[in-house]
């Protein structure tokens, strides 16, 4: 057969081969669906409060009961101390992070399975999935954060917190943080789950472990120094957690050396995800 | 030098495999837990024997594997419409499966010169919950389309599918046709200059196949798109496509011109058995009262089940009866090749059988079945005079037969199965009345 190329190369001109390399991430063409990201990101948002009574209402009725009950259980009954800073706010600001970022988990854990009807039908770029449930978890916060802030705003006119306003610009960092981490923990996982399937038993069960291994119905200030401290201190999500408290709330332990491993941990944590995702995309319809 | 050019962009090609391979493991795949796969990892380790081998497992059938498609080489040129056929198992649907991205090969590379457009299911996609134009948008960008493209096509997109102004109701109150119509129009418009689509024309009322089916051919030959097509019906290829492979066991045995591609085709259907053993697989639907067991069926004086139009097909069955029966009757119920029913055959009653083993002779008639494969379900059952059906037993299939057109070219035309049912009723009589009183 000849091996001469076309002559006119089609911009989407494609070669596919056997050999897999870990590090073709092919993200010009994620780029290039960029609309279709757009479109999954008002799905799942359109999706989830279609057909429900209280609709978008949950959105905020969700962290606020959350936030009740933690001040209760944590606050009142356990007694452990919030840093001066009132603890329905407290417990609101640590609620919106976390559960920005154990969602970015949680759904992406499950992309593989929760899609195979429509990956064995039609190609996409599969990352589009998972970077738009960030996005759209993304959305979800801002709103939420609206709730807080009114709240907040509330609290800082009668003097009780102290927020740095200053800083708040570096809020999307930390959720850009808290994102990535959170969609590549999830895309190993379910990369690993499409052979594995009982590792999707452990994720909420794991996570949920991890929300208490993060300073967050807690400040880190409150954990005696030893092994437990050096352990939340070796969680790459303390940092960003911590740091946003500080901005928001003017209360928080901010270890730069920490900080910069975090992020050393989410760049890493995301590239490898992305490079098992894309390895297993390519044949793991053939093993579910 | 503009006339090269054009040459060259002519002789372009729209797709290219080399020496494609693609192997699947047989038996249970994937989807283990981790639990097994350490223990089977640790047994290993100690020399012993794995726990999770199957008892009166086979060794050497772990691990073993199927081509499904076995060294494939494939040019295809921009503008051509080409066909691709093969038995069930020949590696269609791989092909397909690998040229539109979803399954990544195990040997061998392949090149696609431009976007690709898979429709192996229409649909793909689709949200009950959000509306019909919510859908196009979301179908379209999986399909590989921007949000500005769609937004431009969304008009021609709606009158195509005959939707109308149900495009803002959420398609769950769609009807099932009307589901399908918009589904393929998403598909029907895409940009993509290479299409590939594997029966998917089979949707919608006649007329709507009908418009598909242009808008295809109007796709290769009007547009320059390159279309591959997989599909049974020999009708469309022949009207889609002006070239044809034919795929047999993961292999092009065939690649040119579209005739001899489906003569080759129809040329390598299995060959049928004339001796049928009953077993309980034969009864999946059911247990009946077996009062006569049917064993076996032979069809005599024939090397091959393939009849005539009109012919007969003489059968001989083996059966044993647990008692005494009174009026005994048999039915064959045909079906098909593409799954639709056909009508039924009734036999007169044997009087009366005593308890034993029988041997029955019964001479079916194929009076009015056009050509094509058909399998009978053969039931035996008896009726009191109140005329209630009592089944003896029922077997499908009983035998599968083909029935061949005649050559003596009675009807001129191959018989259209889709579109004019399978049966041949009687012919019309005809005169040209002013010839007549002339």
């Amino acid at each position: 057969m000849n091996e001469y190329p076309p002559t006119i190369k089609s911009p989407y001109y494609k070669r596919i081969s056997s050999e897999r390399r870990w590090t073709d991430l092919r993200l010009r063409e994620v780029w290039r669906y960029r609309d279709l990201i757009l479109l999954f990101t008002k799905r799942s948002f359109v999706l989830a409060y279609k057909q429900t009574i209280l609709g978008p209402i949950w959105l905020f009725l969700n962290p606020f009961l959350t936030s009740i009950m933690y001040s209760i259980v944590f606050g009142r009954i356990a007694g452990i101390g919030t840093d001066g800073v009132p603890r329905l706010l407290f417990y609101l600001s640590s609620t919106a992070i976390w559960t920005f970022f154990a969602s970015c988990v949680n759904s992406n854990a499950y992309t593989f399975t929760a899609n195979a009807g429509l990956f064995g039908k039609v190609y996409f770029p599969r990352l589009t999935i998972p970077i738009s449930q960030v996005l759209a978890f993304m959305i979800r916060f801002a709103i939420q954060a609206s709730m807080v802030l009114v709240i907040l705003l509330c609290y800082t006119v009668k003097g009780a917190v102290h927020p740095r306003f200053g800083l708040w610009i570096g809020i999307p960092l930390i959720l850009l943080q808290l994102g990535a981490m959170g969609m590549g923990v999830g895309i190993i996982i379910s990369s690993m789950t499409t052979k594995y399937r009982d590792l999707s038993i452990l994720v909420s069960f794991g996570v949920q472990l991890w929300m208490y291994g993060t300073p967050v119905v807690y400040p880190l200030s409150q954990l005696p120094a030893g092994w437990m401290h050096t352990a939340a201190l070796v969680n790459p999500v303390t940092m960003p957690v911590e740091l946003f408290r500080y901005m928001v709330l003017g209360q928080g332990t901010v270890l730069p050396g920490y900080l910069v491993w975090s992020w050393i941990f989410t760049i890493a944590v995301t590239i490898l995800g992305m490079m098992i995702f894309t390895y297993v995309e390519k044949t793991f319809l053939d093993t579910v | 030098m503009e006339e090269h050019r054009i040459n060259s962009n002519e002789m372009d090609f729209a797709v290219r495999i080399r020496g494609l391979k693609k192997k699947y493991r047989l038996g249970q795949i994937g989807g283990a837990t981790l639990q097994e796969e350490l223990k089977s990892w640790w047994a290993r380790v100690r020399g012993r024997e794995d726990p999770n081998t199957k008892i009166g497992e086979q060794r050497r059938l772990v691990g073993e594997t199927f081509m499904a498609l076995n060294g494939v080489d494939l040019e295809v040129r921009q503008g051509e419409a080409l066909g691709i056929i093969g038995k069930n198992g020949a590696g269609k649907s791989t092909l397909l499966k690998i040229l539109s991205q979803i399954t990544a090969p195990t040997e061998g590379e392949l090149e696609i010169n431009g976007r690709v457009a898979s429709m192996l299911e229409v649909g793909t996609g689709f949200h009950g919950k959000m509306t019909g134009r919510e859908n196009v948008y979301l179908n379209g960008a999986i399909l590989g389309m921007t949000r500005a493209e769609i937004d431009r096509k969304m008009q021609d997109i709606i009158d195509f599918s005959e939707v109308g102004d149900f495009i803002d109701t959420p398609v769950k109150r769609y009807s099932s046709g009307m589901f399908v119509k918009l589904a393929f129009s998403v598909a029907a418009h895409l940009d993509s200059e290479i299409m590939i689509m594997d029966e998917v024309l089979a949707v919608g009322d006649v007329d709507f196949q009908k418009k598909c089916l242009n808008k295809m051919r109007e796709a290769a030959s009007v547009n320059g798109r390159t279309v591959l097509y997989v599909s049974h019906n020999m009708n469309t290829i022949r009207r889609l496509c002006d070239r044809c492979i034919v795929l047999d066991a993961g292999r092009i045995i065939f690649d040119g011109n579209v005739d001899q591609a489906v003569a080759i085709y129809m040329g390598m259907k299995d060959k049928l058995s004339t001796d049928y053993t009953f077993t309980e697989a034969s009864r999946p639907y059911g247990r009946f009262s077996r009062l006569l067991s049917m064993e076996a069926l032979k069809a005599l004086e024939v090397d091959e089940p393939i009849y005539p139009e009109g012919g007969t097909i003489p059968i001989r069955i083996r059966c044993t009866a647990a008692q005494s029966l009174q009026k005994v009757r048999f039915r064959m119920e045909l079906w098909y090749q593409d799954g639709t029913k056909v009508g039924s055959m009734l036999s007169d009653a044997i009087e009366r059988m005593e308890p034993g083993e029988h041997t029955v002779l019964m001479r079916m008639k194929l009076h009015g079945l056009t050509a094509g494969q058909y399998s009978a379900d053969l039931v035996s059952y008896t009726a009191d005079e109140n005329g209630v059906e009592e089944i003896l037993d029922g077997v499908y299939p009983g035998l599968i037969f083909n029935v061949r057109q005649r050559s003596d070219g009675d009807h001129h035309v191959e018989w259209s199965h889709q579109y004019w049912g399978h049966i041949r009723l009687t012919d019309m009589d005809i005169t040209l009345e002013d010839a007549a009183r002339a």
